[in-house]
């Protein structure tokens, strides 16, 4: 099956530990796919892999079918793939417009001279940026924060902001790690009202997460990791029934445990 | 701050020489004005993208020695029997060569040096400063070595109604200099406030970020090295041409520090600190000069600045911003 991105043989090994031992998984495009699994499984090492942040030590990335393998991260954003990360990343000492039109940089193309000499190009492309930074901003309900700066918002803002600095890049892929973790309820289902929007928008979401029941509903396919393997994928029917992702994952009741460890 | 406001300033200064034609003011003001061209130039740098140059000086440097060489000739052999000779040229032309010249090393250390940061990056600055003032000192050919480039021309300008002039009065390098801030100034914050001043502002704040949206990292440092390098060639060229004199101490690292002082007092990375910085450690040594001895003026410097650094980190500039906001 081929996918917008492919994973084939991936090995990770860190310093003398295996963080992943061989994993092959796809990504097609227009889905939401989940990794999931225990904590220390390799999925936020995965993420750093296919984002170019860590060098695999065997296997290939393909993007849309070209070879993405150890480039730059920047390089890799501006094919199309773009991450939110675990802890909270965001601009700091930006306000959240700044912050957003920070992550349009891909969006824009104005160089050294259009910005010298105020040229007529490099003003319509920062009116365009100005006007898709406040679409993106009332589309995830942080308008009316917009003169915030953004290391002061609460902490579930912050999340939010997180997702839609990566989401504002109008990335191909999206790659989510853990976007509900430490969020309470409510705001869970706004994050994942947020996701399914984006994924209505056209993009290719590629999840990280330890709530199972959002993973459950948001997910088309799910991919379960355990110790540096990949040990079940398929759709969430299937994976829930499935004897050794209970074994390893479901029914031991630790994802319960470490996502209460986390939050 | 209003939108006229600046240009009020500008006017003021301007007309300073007419109101107040006291030379040694003027003069006084001349070198600060050209240090403080230097302080725009590494507020670019250490201010904008966070990264500290310690070795900034020596595109000063090379705008100097560029400028003066342009404008004197120079015929060097190169080794195998060849040799390289320029008759002397006009002194605008070694203004714009100096620019291109330190601008260039900017691009070329940006290169090297933005693959290391903090402080790998640093030591790397220092030692391409200290590289230079060794070659400064030993290309006796070249640069005369300690015995000093002399008799560099003064800058010439041409003026309407009078042709090309050379500047000779206080008055008339002291507007020259006041232009080529304003210009500085200007071509900073075009720079600043626009996708390239956010890129920037971007991977200071958080680089893993910045790189995940798909800012390239070396490719803004080294803008920013570039147009940093380039204004500093041009504030270079002024002493050059001002003092009319020029040595290889013109490399030394104590310049350096002036300008890291200017701008870390006057607030990195806001358009207005090194001007207010560069206004107080410009002036101030010169006011001192009648009452304190040259070593109780460095001790009183020492204090200023670790006062500075415990009260007001951010600066003068931001400083007076939160007290504006407050009230």
């Amino acid at each position: 099956m081929t996918g917008l991105l492919q994973v084939e043989g991936l090995a990770v090994h860190i310093g003398g530990l295996v963080a992943i031992a061989d994993a092959s998984f796809t990504v097609p495009e227009g889905q939401v796919v989940s990794l999931i699994g225990p904590n220390g499984a390799g999925k936020t090492t995965a993420f750093n892999v296919i984002t170019g942040y860590m060098r695999p030590t065997k296997g290939r990335i393909l993007f849309d079918g070209a070879d993405i393998t150890g480039l730059a991260p920047d390089r890799i954003a501006e094919r199309g793939i773009v991450r939110s990360f675990q802890r909270t990343s965001v601009f700091t000492g930006c306000t959240v417009l700044e912050n957003a039109l920070m992550a349009l940089h891909r969006r824009g193309s104005a160089g050294l001279l259009g910005a010298l000499f105020r040229l007529p190009s490099a003003k319509r492309e920062e009116a365009r940026l100005l006007a898709e930074a406040w679409a993106m901003l009332e589309f995830t309900g942080l308008a009316e924060r917009a003169d915030t700066a953004a290391e002061v918002l609460a902490y579930g803002e912050q999340r939010r902001l997180g997702i839609a600095l990566a989401a504002i890049a109008s990335p191909r892929l999206l790659l989510l790690d853990e976007p509900a973790a430490g969020l309470n309820p409510s705001e869970t289902a706004a994050c994942m009202a947020l996701i399914r929007q984006l994924r209505d928008r056209g993009a290719t979401i590629l999840l990280v997460e330890h709530d199972m029941p959002m993973v459950m509903q948001m997910s088309d396919t799910i991919v379960v990791l355990n110790q540096g393997r990949i040990i079940a994928s398929g759709a969430p029917a299937d994976i829930r029934a499935n004897p050794e992702v209970i074994r390893a994952y479901l029914g031991s009741g630790e994802w319960q445990e470490a996502a209460h460890a986390e939050a | 701050m209003k939108h006229y406001a600046p240009w009020v300033f500008v006017l003021v200064l301007a007309l300073l020489p007419l109101a107040f034609p006291d030379p040694y003011m003027l003069a006084v003001l001349t070198s600060a004005g050209i240090f403080i061209i230097g302080a725009i130039s590494l507020n670019l740098l250490l201010g904008y993208t966070g990264q500290l140059s310690l070795g900034h000086v020596a595109f000063f440097g090379l705008g100097a020695y560029t400028s003066a060489l342009v404008s004197l000739g120079f015929d060097i052999g190169i080794g195998f029997g060849l040799r390289i000779t320029l008759q002397p040229q006009p002194v605008w032309l070694g203004f714009i060569a100096a620019i291109v010249v330190a601008g260039a090393f900017g691009w070329l250390l940006g290169r090297l040096a933005f693959r290391v940061r903090g402080a790998y990056f640093v030591i790397i600055t220092i030692c391409f400063a200290q590289v230079l003032r060794m070659v400064a000192l030993n290309w006796i050919e070249l640069t005369q070595g300690p015995m000093a480039l002399i008799s560099i021309p003064p800058f010439s300008l041409w003026l309407p109604g009078q042709g090309v002039v050379p500047l000779y009065s206080k008055a008339q390098n002291y507007w020259l200099v006041l232009g080529v801030a304003v210009l500085a100034f200007i071509v900073v914050r075009q720079l600043v406030e626009s996708r390239i001043g956010r890129a920037l502002v971007a991977l200071r704040a958080n680089e893993s970020l910045a790189r995940s949206v798909g800012i390239r990292v070396t490719h803004y440092l080294v803008i920013a090295a570039v147009v940093s390098a380039g204004i500093a060639g041009a504030a270079g060229s002024l002493f050059a041409h001002y003092i009319r004199i020029i040595d290889p101490d013109v490399f030394l690292f104590i310049y350096t520090v002036t300008m890291v002082i200017m701008v870390i007092t006057g607030g990195k990375g806001t358009l207005w600190g090194p001007v207010v910085g560069g206004l107080i450690f410009g002036l101030v040594p010169d006011l001192l000069r009648g009452h304190a001895r040259p070593e109780a003026q460095w001790v009183l410097y020492g204090v200023a600045m670790i006062l500075f650094v415990m009260f007001l980190p951010r600066g003068i500039v931001p400083a007076l911003a939160s007290l504006k906001r407050r009230a």
